[in-house]
């Protein structure tokens, strides 16, 4: 590739063919403020905030989409870019619903910052404002076309990312809006609730579905028993709302300040997710020996499940039958728990803390309960949580707990289910160890781990030559399904996430803004986060984990796949309309 | 969310418009060429036509959909038994065109890009028709109307309803 020479600000730097004044910026440390530019998601120079001179040219151009050239001489701050940048930004401002006081994205907004950045004091202009309604039709996630922007940061990320695209601008001009066909709401549309377009905002115009008011409710009320549970992921992320570096597992800050919110008790998802591999496994042998619809596909994804019922229907055959762990746990928690510990269920309210928005639609299907109750009660995401602890001026760094008797503490293999390759590798530990009767020691499967969107491998088992394919973003899973369906691979195992890096990139987790975002990479951070716990836990196998072996299966479930285990554990699928 | 009605699409329609989407479908930029014929053939763009344009190119309904809202030359909806289309060209704007849009849309209670429900008439605004000589103009199904006031209207309107 051949290097050009350029100077930036008067800074001489050299930098390959092509690389754009953006990121050649960024290498000398100049930093552009950005507002529509998404690296790798969404790159059209929309919003005109990275204007910068280059001499010789006739007008500014957008640093975020500008190949540079030998010899360009380029400003990045000079007056007439800053006055350019400024009355942009009161445009976009002289339109916007700014209520920042009660905003979601208090402090957290792009737009905000740059206000301030830009040191904008005053609006000289004052727009007519959109008067569009909120789109509170789906259960997980909620659109103000008040506040877009119309940066189309969503619509890249569910566009180019999720392959998706369920919404996208519409209409011209002034009355652009970003929004579904025909005016229809997200709940009315084949949307999957993966949340990637919210985490993709810069303001507040997708946010989830809020319970927190529901929990704080059920919390007072003392004829309630509040039961909550946290995802892998979470912990890999929520550091990130308390000042902590990307990539901090903050598990004993989380559980302290979760025991300071007044639950009655907390527990860990990453017991059911052993629950879920001994079921899981126990169907994939079965499905092997027996000559099951194979590929077997993880189903813990909620929004993997709903794009598979949209997109795939023809796959429903090969999905697992196991329920997602926090299901599977809201199950045992209304039945073995109660039982145990003699309380009505009724009276149990089951929370779910998840990195994932699509858990919010998940807990709400009619199949997911038995007897009029639901397994899970109510999600919160990663954010809600922190909100919650902050509102209950909890210190949360300062805090410290261990997840409670009789469910913790889960086996590492419970752990990694929140990167990608993470349920698979959970699985063949498990799987291994059965089929060579042995307690194997090389326990690490290297070759499912990592961010390639689509990862291959065979293992050999005992006898069995196992197949595996993991694919991460919904993209890489249309791809990957695709290739099966055409006869042009074969697998026995495959292991599908919604969001890209699994779960603790998903769309409840902590929003990183762009300039973050863009350079660093935030799910292989999050993700090292639980692959080093899982290294220091005692027991890395789910199998391995007494309260499952013991408590669960031997004095209650049976054996796994029994038919006590598949009546609360496993669940059904439902085609559903493309559009 | 919004109000729509239903539309049937008969096996012979679903035959014409995919022989129209099979025509363009292994181009470049096949969308927008495909929308046109499949307009004509149509007559306008519901949802149910391009759900069926969507599944046939492989495009998101979204991304259809922006695309149709986009150009003025695109209609999600049927067109009226009389189509009243006033020139917002510059000439015709100028000499005060708006009012006389404003008007029509008072006096059919619709507004332009909209039909009645009976179906009698739609109203659009369109661009310059070349006869600037005469603003401001109006046409209604082909028949132009020049040097409107908007006293001309009510008058106009009555004569097609009567028809």
């Amino acid at each position: 590739m051949s290097m050009v020479n350029i100077t930036i600000d008067g800074k001489p730097v050299q930098v390959p063919e092509g690389t754009t004044v953006l990121e050649a910026a960024k290498q000398v440390g100049i930093d552009i403020p950005t507002l529509c530019y998404l690296k790798g998601v969404n790159e059209i120079g929309a919003c005109r905030m990275c204007l910068v001179e280059i001499k010789g040219a006739k007008a500014l151009q957008a640093a975020c989409v500008y190949p540079v050239a030998e010899g360009n001489e380029i400003y990045t701050a000079s007056p007439v870019v800053k006055e350019a940048r400024r009355i942009n930004l009161e445009l976009l401002l002289s339109n916007h619903k700014r209520e920042c006081l009660t905003c979601v994205r208090n402090k957290n907004c792009e737009l905000q910052t740059l206000a301030e950045e830009l040191n904008i004091t005053d609006l000289e202009f004052e727009g007519e404002k959109c008067d569009l309604p909120l789109d509170e039709t789906s259960p997980s996630l909620v659109r103000d076309p008040q506040k877009c922007i119309a940066c189309r940061r969503c619509v890249a990320a569910c566009r180019n990312i999720q392959k998706i695209g369920v919404i996208d601008a519409v209409n011209r001009g002034f009355t652009t809006t970003i929004s579904p066909a025909f005016g229809l709401g997200l709940g009315e549309v084949a949307c999957v609730n993966c949340g990637q377009c919210l985490v993709a905002c810069p303001v507040g115009a997708i946010t989830e579905q809020s319970s927190i008011r529901q929990v704080w409710n059920a919390i007072a009320d003392p004829d309630k028993v509040v039961l909550v549970q946290t995802a892998p992921a979470v912990r890999a992320a929520i550091g990130e709302e308390f000042g902590m570096p990307i990539g901090t597992a903050a598990t004993k800050q989380m559980v302290g300040a979760m025991l300071g919110l007044g639950f009655d008790k907390v527990f860990d998802t990453d017991t059911a997710a052993d629950l879920t591999i001994l079921e899981e496994g126990t169907e994939l042998l079965q499905r092997l020996q027996n000559g099951g619809k194979l590929p077997l596909i993880t189903s813990c994804s909620p929004g993997w499940i709903k794009y598979c019922e949209h997109y795939y229907p023809d796959f429903l055959d090969n999905l697992s039958s196991c329920k997602s762990p926090h299901e599977m746990f809201g199950a045992v928690l209304k039945t073995y728990y109660a039982e145990k510990n003699n309380i009505d269920p009724s009276k149990i309210v089951t929370v779910s803390i998840m990195p994932c928005t699509a858990k919010k639609f998940e807990a709400k299907r009619p199949e997911l309960g038995d007897k009029g109750l639901q397994d899970v009660d109510y999600v919160l995401t990663t954010r809600e949580l922190a909100k919650m602890i902050r509102e209950a001026r909890i210190e949360f760094t300062k805090c410290e707990g261990e997840f409670e008797s009789p469910f913790g503490p889960a086996s590492g293999a419970g752990v990694i289910f929140g990167a990608t390759g993470g349920v698979m590798e959970a699985a063949l530990r498990t799987v291994a160890d059965i089929l060579t009767g042995q307690d194997l020691q090389d326990i690490e499967y290297h070759d499912v781990r990592g961010l390639q969107g689509i990862k291959e491998a065979s293992v050999k088992v005992g006898d069995l030559e196992v197949k595996l394919a993991v694919a991460h973003g919904l993209g890489n899973a249309s791809a990957l399904l695709d290739k099966i369906r055409a006869g042009e691979a074969e697998y026995h195992f495959v292991e599908i996430m919604a969001c890209p890096g699994g779960c603790v990139n998903g769309g409840g987790q902590p929003i990183q803004p762009a300039r973050i975002r863009n350079w660093v990479n935030i799910p292989q951070l999050r993700g090292q986060a639980l692959y080093e716990e899982d290294r220091n836990l005692p027991i890395r196998k789910s199998h391995k984990n007494p309260v499952i072996m013991k408590n669960l299966y031997e004095d209650w479930l049976g054996e796994p796949g029994s038919e006590q285990a598949h009546h609360l554990l496993h669940t059904t699928y439902t085609a559903r309309d493309k559009f | 969310m919004s109000k729509r009605r239903t539309v049937d699409i008969t096996d012979q329609q679903l035959k014409a418009i995919n022989d129209i989407i099979d025509k363009y479908k292994d181009m470049q930029g096949a969308l927008i060429p495909t929308l046109h014929d499949v307009q004509e053939y149509f007559g306008y763009l519901p949802i149910e036509v391009q759900k069926i344009v969507s599944e046939g190119l492989g495009i998101p309904l979204a991304e259809i959909y922006g695309v149709v809202t986009f150009y003025t030359q695109f209609s999600t909806q049927p067109k009226g038994q009389y189509t009243v289309s006033v020139c917002l060209g510059t000439a015709c704007y100028v000499k005060g065109s708006g009012k006389i849009l404003e008007k029509f849309e008072e006096i059919l209670g619709i507004k332009a890009g909209e039909v009645t429900d009976d179906g009698m008439f739609g109203i659009e605004a369109c661009r310059c028709v070349g006869a600037c000589g005469l603003a401001p103009v109006a046409m209604i199904n082909g028949e132009v109307y020049g040097r409107l006031v908007q006293a001309d209207v009510q008058g106009i309107c009555d004569k097609y309803m009567n028809e």
